[in-house]
């Protein structure tokens, strides 16, 4: 009833106004005033919009601004081949010694044995999300890796003292449990989402034809898999596996919370170590203020962020690549 | 026969690999669920901690951590949502957009204790924050910010291409079609986003150690300018730097920790498959 009433009006409305054209005119008067108005906003809008699209780009220069401004003061106190080629990290000693060697080898030796666990398995976990799970269980197990990687890193920390380091002590006999592997098993659970996901995209994104076609020349599931989906996929996941070190490296709590945190350069990955996040995380509550100690930990800061960077853009080369060769 | 076997084995072996993620992630769930569970009480999650943090509640990390996870998404979402719309909606594919792409990216891939050392420099001491929940939000807005970025792009660029010619036909501007026909369309897939962007801020740890930290605050924060407890950092002070600290208070912790991060993640799963049922039919 309603409808019918309003849509009357409307259209004797509508009729009126094709009836009497000057009030055509200023109604079109009307919304021209209205237009410059808009047109105004519009202009303001778009202003504010196009500022906030390069706030990714400005957060990343602020990061490198501060990070440099009071990491290369360093430098006044340190040479820079004692800080990168030192071959001990004491800052609170009598003498205090500022080589970041032992730590970059501690952050080295975790990332290595966390990628020697997590790349085999997680492969092998996106090539059964992708190829060999059916549907239902798919969507479940993807829910389980997103949620891995949604665990705080401090719980696994927690977990880690209480219940992993106790089994690497027994099973290996070891004095203590707080060693680089304790480390590396964590954080190879905390680079497994990232491996899997992005490999398990590259899998899924290949054209169905290469599929088909090894199939329809006889080819079994797994030789397809083996001999035609993973060499196509391989780019996606090498950038993966790129962005599983990232991930790997620059991870802190966990780490610290293992590893037993003793600076000196492991050769072994039984042994204690230390890693550069942790160095930062744990020693910068207790520096002075624009010391140099405080200066060292920026400047390591800078390594670990050039460290990423690096691995960061060559991934995303990579994966350029691979989209443009098909996927 | 032969290949078949092959395949039969590959595939186990698959089956396994994939065990042994799926496993300890389910275990470490109820391992801490069924330890923690104990702990949970009215009382524990509403009073102050007392004796050194060995008895009481855990109330204030609680409210610190709601705090922080408050400031971060008011900072960063607003931030995140402008960025995308000028990414799709009006940006040209040339160098700028190349390079804002890769900015992201890089964002992504940095660590978190490098945001802690940022925050410090910039929030705490340049700004002149101090070790405070402000100075502790902003540094995670950045820290989510990718994620809000690329979220929020995604769920504009699933908005049908037909949806912003129909609204431009009928007279509005480019403005008007996207405020109110492109951002109410994209809004469940922005909000997935930010949800997963607020679990990984409310698990963060290391960079509100460099910026909000407050170790034993038995009070709740006054102003955006006061120090905080935080879960994170409470679960990690307490299993690390408190001796004699009883068992079943860290497992507490750690539950409610896990907890709190488990609702934002069911919460935005649940956001994105109705998002996903409907933009199917």
């Amino acid at each position: 009833m309603f409808y019918n009433k309003e849509r009357t009006f409307v259209m004797k409305e509508l009729a009126m106004n094709l009836q009497n054209q000057e009030s055509t005119k200023i109604v079109h008067r009307k919304s021209l005033k209205k237009g410059v108005k808009h047109r105004l906003g519009e202009f303001f809008i778009e202003n504010i919009i196009k500022v906030l699209g390069v706030t990714a780009v400005v957060v990343v220069a602020l990061i490198f601004i501060f990070l440099f401004q009071y990491g290369v003061k360093v430098f006044n106190d340190v040479s820079p081949a004692e800080f990168f080629f030192g071959r001990y990290w004491f800052p609170v000693s009598a003498n205090p010694q500022y080589g970041i060697l032992p730590i970059v080898a501690g952050s080295v030796m975790v990332t290595l044995g966390a990628i020697i666990i997590s790349v085999p398995i997680g492969i092998g976990c996106a090539i059964y999300i992708s190829e060999v799970a059916n549907p239902k269980v798919k969507i479940y197990l993807k829910i389980i890796i997103e949620f891995l990687s949604a665990i705080p890193s401090v719980v696994l920390g927690f977990l880690g003292i209480i219940v992993l380091s106790n089994w690497v002590r027994i099973a290996f006999s070891l004095s203590s449990g707080f060693t680089v592997l304790t480390g590396s098993i964590l954080v190879s659970l905390m680079a497994m989402p990232t491996i899997i996901s992005i490999s398990d995209d590259a899998i899924s994104a290949l054209p169905k034809e290469y599929k088909e076609a090894s199939l329809a020349l006889g080819a079994t599931k797994w030789e397809t898999i083996k001999n035609v989906l993973v060499p196509a996929a391989s780019s996606g996941i090498i950038a993966a596996v790129m962005l599983g070190i990232g991930r790997a490296i620059g991870e802190t709590m966990t780490v610290m919370m293992v590893t037993g945190n003793a600076a000196q350069i492991p050769t072994s990955f039984l042994m204690s170590g230390r890693t550069m996040t942790a160095t930062i995380a744990a020693e910068m509550g207790d520096t002075v203020r624009n010391g140099t100690h405080y200066h060292a930990l920026f400047a390591v800061g800078i390594v670990l962020l050039s460290m990423t960077t690096v691995i960061n853009l060559i991934a995303d080369r990579v994966l350029t690549k691979a989209k443009r060769e098909g996927m | 026969m032969n290949k078949q076997r092959q395949e039969k084995m590959a595939f186990a072996v698959l089956t396994v690999l994939m065990l042994i993620v799926v496993v300890p992630t389910l275990l470490i769930i109820g391992f801490i669920f069924v330890k923690g569970i104990g702990a949970i009480n009215w009382g524990f999650l509403t009073e102050m901690p007392r004796k050194g943090m060995t008895e009481g509640g855990i109330f204030p990390a609680i409210v610190g951590t709601l705090y922080l996870v408050i400031g971060t998404i008011a900072f960063a979402l607003p931030l995140g949502i402008g960025s995308a719309i000028y990414l799709t909606e009006y940006a040209k594919h040339g160098r700028l957009y190349r390079f804002i792409r890769l900015s992201i990216l890089n964002l992504a891939g940095v660590p978190s204790v490098v945001y802690g050392l940022f925050g410090l420099g910039l929030f705490v001491l340049f700004l002149g924050f101090g070790s405070s929940i402000l100075a502790g939000a902003l540094t995670l807005g950045c820290l989510i910010l990718p994620i809000t970025i690329t979220s929020s792009e995604e769920a504009l660029k699933s908005v049908p291409r037909s949806y912003r010619e129909a609204s431009l036909a009928l007279g509005a501007t480019k403005w008007q079609t996207i405020y109110k026909v492109v951002l109410p369309h994209a809004m469940p897939g922005i909000l997935t986003g930010a949800i997963l962007g607020i679990g990984r801020a409310a698990g963060e740890t290391a960079p509100i150690l460099l910026t909000v930290a407050a170790f034993f605050l038995p009070r709740l924060p006054k102003s955006l300018f006061d120090q905080a407890m935080a879960l994170p950092y409470h679960l990690y002070i307490i299993s690390t730097q408190v001796p004699n600290m009883p068992e079943e208070v860290k497992y507490g912790t750690a539950l409610v920790l896990l907890g709190i991060v488990s609702i934002f993640f069911a919460i935005a799963n649940i956001v994105r498959f109705k998002f996903r049922k409907l933009s199917n039919l």
